[in-house]
């Protein structure tokens, strides 16, 4: 059976009936089960997938299979947040974005494998065995969000969910070649997902284009009464054509020069587009990992405060060495004598951050950036270095630290045959001024989805 | 540069309520001290009157009438669901006081 890659083929298929959802889900299946040594799933929710096709509702993701990343809860169906402390736990209950999905058509086929708690930026950091990029098994898939962009790239699910709290959707998405979005902060509701960071988590979408991000994000954002950071907000548009502003604090030393050449190829088909492209600065992006990582770890350490195996899941001991690593980081720049040198100090250069984007958005609509200084690298790497593992977040934090939209888009490929890439970012609610641009420049480069395998 | 002491890594790790071995407690103190020295960088920035940022919302005091979300309460029966151990309908937890020895 030939897989449809896009939302649009999905339905049209089934109208014609070249397959039924039934024959659809069984061929996801049975893909997954060929690709087991990705390890991009750590639960297949096969038979209530089978169930939901026969009870299957028509919406505007009809037909759209779907895998969520291990941190969404979901009635009946194990989530684990890829962490032994809940290897058995069975949610009562459906986050906001996995019952709007199914209410709108989608099935959901499983949950996909993640560094735990969301904690990494290759998926090594996962109690449940790395996933693998399936461009190139010895090189990691990206993270946090690794199996959901692994499924996406491999065609074993339509589209996939994730969390970008530093980066942890637009750089799996980047290495694995497919299209990664990070909403606006408070877009979507965080409402029944494992939290990381609270000021910091963004849930969003991985597929294998703009337009299927753009369906699914319309499906996911809004206020839902759960989460009170959510607000439903009128799109910002651009005043006249699509303004682009290149930062040059992005394009510093430890750059893949092939990472390099291909925004700037990037940035040329958006010009022959007859987009304005314009060089801008943004002085403090070089602070914004080290705000990351005062406050992703201080929050991490309050959130992680609730594991104490009374309620649901296992003790504190079965925590693994990240999670730890970052629980101790938070206490410690929490602590008294501490707080105001870290945190409070953290907080502040947080808000020369925002300033520094607050003023670029003055002169530009998009801000066009690499999502990661390198390609995927190799597994084992980076693993044994914290500061060097910490530092894959140093272009994609920046967003996080502001609460603004991103998207991660595919270009090409390096010398070595990684895929290749750049993002998008807009000020707070412009997601559909990224979604314009970058379907822009889908036909510009006349770009054809395209699974690894 | 910062360096953390093997104490301080020890009353963080109780105040976090982890515990570790030795050999961790080494490990942690090396890692820590990589990373505290890595984000002491922030101290070169300029913050003389700006305000911290604590969310990207703008928003404030959202508030809800207080009525009962249907919707959004459990049972007795799915709240104790995540666990074995429970008894007559409550969690069971280790006793955290002890029986006076000097009666």
């Amino acid at each position: 059976m030939k897989l449809p890659l896009t939302i649009k083929e999905t339905q049209e298929g089934l109208k014609k009936g070249e397959y039924s959802l039934m024959e659809l889900t069984a061929e996801y299946v049975k893909r997954i089960n060929k690709e087991k040594d990705l390890n991009a799933f750590i639960t297949v929710s096969e038979d209530s997938a089978y169930e939901a096709v026969k009870n299957s509702v028509s919406g505007p993701l009809s037909g759209v299979v779907v895998s969520h990343k291990d941190l969404f809860l979901t009635k009946g169906i194990r989530t684990t947040a890829a962490s032994k402390v809940l290897e058995s736990f069975v949610p009562e209950y459906s986050s906001t974005v996995v019952s709007r999905m199914e209410k709108a058509g989608a099935i959901t086929i499983g949950k996909t494998n993640c560094d735990a708690w969301a904690h990494g930026a290759s998926g090594e950091n996962s109690d449940f065995g790395p996933s693998k990029n399936p461009w190139n098994k010895s090189y990691v898939p990206g993270g946090s969000s690794s199996g959901s962009a692994v499924a996406v790239s491999a065609g074993l699910s339509l589209v996939s969910t994730g969390t970008d709290t530093g980066g942890s959707i637009r750089q799996p998405a980047s290495f694995c070649g497919v299209v990664g979005l990070k909403p606006t902060y408070g877009a979507v509701s965080r409402y029944g997902i494992v939290a990381m960071a609270s000021s910091l988590d963004s849930p969003g979408v991985i597929s294998l284009t703009v337009a299927d991000a753009k369906a699914v994000f319309d499906v996911i954002k809004g206020e839902d009464g759960f989460d009170s950071t959510v607000k439903n907000s009128p799109p910002v548009k651009p005043k006249g054509k699509i303004k682009i502003g290149i930062p040059k604090e992005y394009f510093g030393g430890g750059l893949d020069p092939e990472v390099e050449k291909c925004v700037m190829e990037a940035s040329r088909v958006f010009a022959k587009e007859g987009m304005e492209i314009v060089d801008i600065s943004l002085p403090h992006t070089k602070y914004a990992i080290d705000v990351y990582y005062i406050i992703q770890p201080a929050e991490v350490a309050s959130n992680l405060g609730r594991y104490d195996g009374i309620r649901y899941g296992g003790d504190r001991s079965a925590f693994g060495p990240e999670a730890v690593r970052r629980i101790m980081l938070g206490t410690y720049v929490l602590s008294a004598g501490y707080y105001d040198a870290y945190y409070l100090k953290a907080q502040k250069v947080r808000s020369r951050i925002i300033e520094d984007f607050n003023q670029a958005f003055r002169k530009v609509d998009l801000i066009l950036a690499p999502v990661s200084p390198t390609p995927a690298f190799k597994l084992g790497e980076k693993s044994e270095d914290p500061v060097k593992m910490y530092l894959a977040d140093i272009l994609t934090a920046p967003a996080n630290v502001s609460g603004i939209p991103g998207i991660a888009l595919p270009f090409g490929f390096s010398k070595s045959h990684l895929p290749l890439g750049f993002q998008l970012l807009g000020p707070r609610y412009s997601e559909d001024t990224l979604f314009e641009a970058g379907e822009m420049f889908e036909r510009a480069t006349d770009y054809k989805p395209k699974l690894a395998i | 540069m910062t360096k953390l002491s093997k104490a301080e890594v020890l009353h963080v790790a109780q105040l976090a309520k982890i515990k570790l071995t030795d050999g961790e407690v080494e490990k942690y103190a090396k890692q820590l001290t990589g990373v505290v020295d890595f984000i002491g960088e922030l101290s070169e920035v300029d913050t003389n009157g700006i305000e911290p940022t604590s969310q990207t919302t703008g928003l404030e005091n959202i508030n809800r009438p207080d009525n009962v979300k249907a919707e959004a309460i459990l049972t007795q029966d799915q709240v104790l669901s995540g666990n074995d151990k429970t008894f007559n309908g409550y969690f069971k937890v280790d006793a955290i006081l002890a029986e006076r020895s000097d009666k």
